[in-house]
């Protein structure tokens, strides 16, 4: 099979990741993991240490320079943020630690009403951020948590969710793009009949957005989450977007600073959104860093990341395919850049252990998808994934590799 | 392949992966503890019989990595007959040899096949599933707990 020719240059690129630019046992190092979370180029790296080199201030509390600064740059970065997802204004967006607590956001405030009469629908491929915090929340409250099952070829089955949806229904909360089976969701088609019945949409955008065009306002979903760390930005800082109306009507998420208007011994009252659910000092360098993280993207445009991830992972399926024993989890149409395989009677952690020792990272383990492994019937799976960064070469050499294994555990 | 890695997955530990010993329910045990390593999704049930103090019969089934269930079977073969003081002593040196902190040429004599898995203190990660079938048996012996976890 021939390599398709990339649309940027990848060596170029590669030169822009530092942490790259080293041996793992004594071999270069071979990064295949960016579902997990992504490297970070010289320039984000950069913009977090410059930050605190030069204008360390917290930020919407001061008069003075670098005060002024710090808020302009945190503040910048937001509607970078706002810009990219297409979420209209910066106002819609909430900062949080990462995807994990703009779901828990949304369950404990806009979860804060719901009764054991009301219905949440999730599917059985969620990561367990986007499964957990609807469990707590029937849990606390009694709504009932119902589950849209999985096709073949891993994909929602739409037509057991249409059975699914009633008006009970509150609030269906999916993942966009799965980060085990690589399936794309159809989120615009969900936000649709979800609408139909009433029920609002949380979708989990964590592998999305980092790979694909995303637009919150043509998907019509009425939250979104995300986080930097998986799109070339610093861990610790993710978003909520949120519809305007939804913001304005939930109660606050954490009390504390900087999410008052006014405190008085008898009340107090809330800041606008969205202040409203910042409480306390965020992460100003993170949130600084994602924004140069965007700016790292749009320079290349998301359109050809994804054409390129895309090219990498069907090279990739087809070459793991003419191994012998080996099962790729997942075969929908629409897909992304996560491959999930299993060889015949060969333990993940083995793998895992046996390609580190070749230099390459991969994910072994459950990938925090234990509903969907036990759908899938295993323990665990590998998991290979691609991003801009990574070559042709390299999946070769995780094929080359993977036979290896195959000769050294079955002997 | 670096040397390490070959060690650790030396014929032992591969042969016992692929025909694992004492590998079945059993009838009427003593103690019966669930081992679960939840980052990574081990689990083993380990069934203990005891004659007075005595380990009369040890068996388990489950499923998991190379290292853990290597280990579990080497154990199983390695405890049958031991008393329950010895089964306390070797779980830990086992867990010192795995963790690196006793050199296995200095216990070589007394630990016999657990000899093969001195190569996880090499890999920190790994330990957890070295252990994991041992401390089951701990488990079993020294409590009435039904599960044990590695991470204790």
């Amino acid at each position: 099979m021939t390599t398709p020719k990339a649309p940027f240059d990848v060596q170029k690129i590669r030169k822009d990741f530092p942490v790259l630019n080293q041996t793992v046992n004594k071999q270069p190092l071979v990064y295949l993991d960016t579902t997990a979370t992504s490297q970070k180029p010289y320039s984000v790296i950069e913009s977090v240490s410059n930050y605190y080199i030069n204008d360390n201030a917290n930020v919407h509390r001061g008069i003075h320079s670098l005060a002024a600064r710090s808020t302009k740059k945190y503040e910048n970065s937001r509607q970078k943020i706002a810009d990219f997802i297409g979420a209209g204004s910066s106002r819609n967006i909430i900062f949080t630690r990462g995807t994990t607590e703009a779901i828990n956001l949304v369950a404990t405030s806009f979860g804060s009403t719901f009764t054991a009469e009301d219905e949440i629908i999730v599917s059985l491929m969620e990561h367990h951020s986007n499964f957990v915090p609807w469990q707590l929340l029937s849990e606390r409250t009694g709504c009932k948590l119902k589950f849209i099952q999985i096709t073949e070829n891993g994909e929602l089955d739409m037509n057991q969710f249409d059975l699914l949806l009633t008006e009970k229904t509150k609030l269906v909360a999916v993942v966009h793009i799965s980060n085990v089976l690589g399936t794309v969701n159809p989120i615009e088609e969900i936000v649709a009949k979800s609408h139909n019945v009433g029920a609002k949409v949380l979708i989990d955008g964590a592998q999305s957005v980092p790979h694909v065009k995303v637009d919150v306002q043509k998907i019509d979903c009425d939250f979104f989450a995300f986080s930097a760390h998986k799109m070339m930005g610093p861990t610790g800082i993710g978003a909520l977007y949120a519809k305007e109306e939804l913001l304005k009507a939930m109660p606050p998420y954490h009390g504390g600073g900087e999410m008052i208007h006014t405190v008085t011994k008898e009340g107090t009252t809330w800041a606008d959104i969205p202040y409203k659910f910042e409480a306390g000092t965020p992460n100003i360098a993170g949130v600084i860093g994602w924004g140069v993280a965007i700016d790292y993207i749009n320079q290349i445009g998301i359109d050809k990341i994804h054409d390129y991830s895309d090219m990498l992972t069907r090279y990739a399926i087809e070459k793991l395919s003419t191994i012998d024993g080996l099962t790729i989890y997942g075969n929908a149409k629409n897909r992304g850049a996560a491959v999930s395989f299993n060889l015949k009677d060969v333990h993940p952690h083995d793998v895992s252990h046996f390609l580190d020792q070749k230099g390459i990272a991969v994910r072994a383990g459950h990938h925090c998808a234990q509903p969907l492994m036990t759908e899938l019937k295993v323990d665990a799976t590998n998991r290979a994934s691609f991003y801009i960064y990574n070559t042709f070469e390299e999946v070769d050499k995780l094929v080359e590799a993977l036979k290896e294994v195959k000769a050294f555990f079955t002997f | 392949m670096n040397e390490e890695f070959q060690d650790l997955y030396r014929e032992i530990i591969l042969d016992h992966n692929k025909s694992p010993r004492n590998c079945r329910t059993m009838e009427n045990p003593d103690r019966v503890v669930q081992g679960k390593n939840p980052l990574c999704g081990d689990n083993y049930k380990v069934y203990v019989k005891l004659d007075g103090d005595t380990v009369s019969d040890v068996s388990f089934e489950g499923s998991g990595c190379a290292i853990s269930k290597a280990s579990a079977s080497v154990m199983t073969e390695f405890l049958k007959g031991k008393s329950i003081d010895e089964v306390e002593k070797f779980f830990n040196l086992f867990h010192e040899m795995v963790t690196g902190k006793l050199d296995v040429d200095d216990c070589f004599d007394e630990v016999g096949k657990l000899a093969a898995f001195a190569g996880v203190a090499e890999f920190p990660v790994r330990v957890k599933c070295a252990t994991l079938a041992w401390h089951a048996v701990h488990t079993a012996v020294t409590s009435e707990e039904a599960e044990a976890s590695t991470e204790s």
